[in-house]
């Protein structure tokens, strides 16, 4: 009985002196791995506003913000109505033209294709835009049509929309 | 301690000072000295000892680099400017350096087909292998996160693209990929941890490297009949004649890096990459280095991310297991009629796959990357266990002197020619 009760006494003092070393080196893992992440320098990376008054009707602008590319495009009627006709339910990402935009005119989207985040081409008016008109992402082949929505090629998504604010007519504040 | 262990007596009493106290003379001298050798081994057997002197090079070619190098994206590529044209012989340590990086891999990658095409993979060296592909990975790594540091346009958008490819994990990857980076996209917080790791990764690579040499030098080096040694007369010590084989192979090698470096330095380097890296545009074509290229083919030949990255580490990772696919008993595949076709088939997949890799992919390049991926995964998991299990493996040779009895006598045949190779000479000259 006592031998047993010995026993018992050993194992709790081995388990306790396990766990109580497993837990202490997760601890001192811990800064390390978390040191690893954005510093709050990176994370305070803040907002940016946008003069858009001379951008004219089909033009669109690339902006920098938190070290990516911004694009900005007044889109023409056309592309406006292109991007509206086309049903949500068909798209591999399905999100209507008007859950993208806050005016119709004015697309807003973050310039990185989802893929394996490449910068697609489409801002200037040489470039290749693509089988949809809209952007064509020349690393991996994806096709973004006039909302920034992935409809051929290996991207799973559409291109990402930031948060932004009208400040006033000329104005946008991005972040 | 063993007070009766018995301690090598050498002449010089320096030597057993040493010995008494530390048996590092004792062990180089079974290790690389007496150790021996199958004496069939031909040059394809060198390509282990050349690849450690270029890893010794890249190590120290590297630390003479990193003393000119400023690892911040305003100042990583005028520094490495600054090194090509200022610093006294910076040109030659980096043309070294990027051109000993593609040389390595050629090399590691003839060493991976010798041990493929002469099964030594198999019992009883199966841990060496995966030690092996190991050292394979963590090259792959370091070359990765060395290419970063130039912050040239390749540099930038190959990291973007690399890293991104931790995104397509689900749930955890974007994550996971913002730790990686320190950031939301590669800045400064990057290149300086790809700085920092580029550098002790080889020293990684180099431990890992002492443990594959010493497991092969367990139960020997395998030979091109893949048979073992079974009397003192089938095998030469290392020392001298695998050291001056290994000698002869090295100069070689010597020779084509030295053109390399000194006639066309940037023969395989990427123009793209003398641009300064540029956030907001992507070249039209973002290439790998060639080395990495297969690789990339059947990444961009899934039309569905998840399921592209799941194949292209896949394609790594299955060959840890390639010792227990393959069924046949017989290691080399010259005794293996069926086998080795498609053996050689693989090889020629895999540098079609770097081809291709190389290239846009639309058309007929991504339908050959589609038809190279279904024969890589093929021959994994259908060719490799289904032809050991249907192949009669051809006649082997009794013992490795046997292989050369038979090419003494023509008439007899069976060898592959009936030219005598210098181990056999030595042979006759007992």
């Amino acid at each position: 009985m006592a031998k047993k009760l010995k026993n018992k006494r050993r194992d709790f003092l081995q388990l306790s002196t396990v766990t109580l070393g497993a837990v202490g080196t997760a601890a001192f893992i811990w800064p390390f791995l978390k040191s690893m992440s954005p510093a709050e320098d990176t994370l305070a990376a803040g907002s940016t506003e946008v003069d858009i008054s001379a951008i004219e009707e089909g033009q669109s602008i690339t902006i920098k913000w938190r070290g990516k590319p911004v694009f900005i495009k007044k889109r023409t009627k056309d592309e406006i109505d292109a991007a509206k006709m086309v049903q949500a339910s068909e798209l591999r990402d399905p999100q209507d033209d008007s859950d993208r935009v806050q005016k119709e005119e004015w697309l807003v989207l973050v310039g990185v294709c989802t893929h394996l985040g490449c910068v697609p081409l489409g801002q200037k008016v040489s470039d290749m835009k693509g089988e949809y008109d809209g952007w064509y992402c020349p690393c991996h082949g994806s096709h973004y049509d006039t909302s920034g929505r992935i409809r051929k090629g290996p991207a799973p998504k559409n291109l990402d929309v930031p948060p932004y604010t009208f400040l006033n007519d000329n104005t946008i504040k991005i972040g | 301690m063993d007070k009766n262990r018995k301690v090598h007596q050498f002449k010089n009493p320096v030597l057993n000072w040493i010995e008494f106290r530390l048996p590092i003379i004792s062990y180089f001298k079974k290790e690389y000295g007496d150790y021996p050798m199958p004496k069939n081994c031909n040059y394809f057997w060198s390509f282990g000892a050349l690849a450690t002197i270029t890893l010794v090079t890249m190590i120290v070619s590297g630390i003479f680099l990193a003393m000119n190098y400023t690892p911040h994206t305003d100042m990583a590529f005028d520094s490495v400017e600054r090194i090509m044209r200022d610093v006294n012989y910076g040109w030659l340590m980096r043309y070294i350096h990027s051109n000993g990086a593609a040389f390595f891999f050629i090399i590691v990658y003839i060493h991976i087909v010798r041990a493929m095409y002469f099964g030594s993979y198999k019992y009883p060296r199966e841990l060496n292998w995966i030690l092996g592909v190991f050292i394979f990975l963590l090259m792959m790594a370091t070359s990765f996160l060395g290419y970063t540091l130039p912050w040239g346009q390749m540099s930038y958008w190959g990291a973007t693209v690399i890293t991104n490819l931790f995104s397509a994990i689900p749930f955890i990857g974007e994550g996971l990929k913002t730790w990686l980076l320190g950031d939301y996209n590669v800045g400064n917080a990057t290149l300086n941890r790809f700085f920092a790791l580029h550098y002790v990764l080889p020293f990684v690579i180099f431990g890992v490297v002492g443990l594959h040499v010493a497991a092969v030098h367990v139960h020997g080096s395998n030979n091109p009949d893949g048979i073992d040694i079974k009397t003192n007369n089938d095998s030469v010590n290392f020392f001298p004649y695998m050291l001056i084989k290994d000698t002869v192979a090295m100069c070689a090698f010597g020779v084509a890096i030295s053109a390399v470096i000194f006639f066309g330095p940037n023969l395989m380097a990427e123009v793209d990459n003398y641009i300064p890296a540029d956030p907001l545009v992507t070249p039209a074509h973002i290439v790998p280095n060639w080395y990495l290229a297969p690789f990339y083919a059947i990444l961009r030949a899934v039309p569905d991310k998840l399921g592209g990255v799941l194949l292209m580490f896949g394609a790594i990772v299955i060959l840890f297991v390639l010792p227990w696919l393959d069924r046949s008993k017989v290691r080399s595949c010259n005794y293996r009629p069926i086998y080795k076709w498609f053996m050689m088939g693989f090889f020629v997949n895999f540098f079609a796959l770097g081809y291709v890799g190389m290239l846009p992919a639309e058309g007929l390049y991504l339908l050959i990357a589609r038809v190279g991926l279904l024969y890589y995964f093929g021959f994994f998991f259908i060719i490799t266990p289904f032809v050991g299990w249907i192949e009669k493996p051809s006649k082997l040779p009794l013992s490795i002197s046997d292989v050369y009895a038979k090419n003494i006598a023509p008439n007899i045949g069976g060898g592959e020619k009936g030219i005598p190779s210098p181990a056999m000479q030595k042979d006759t000259n007992l």
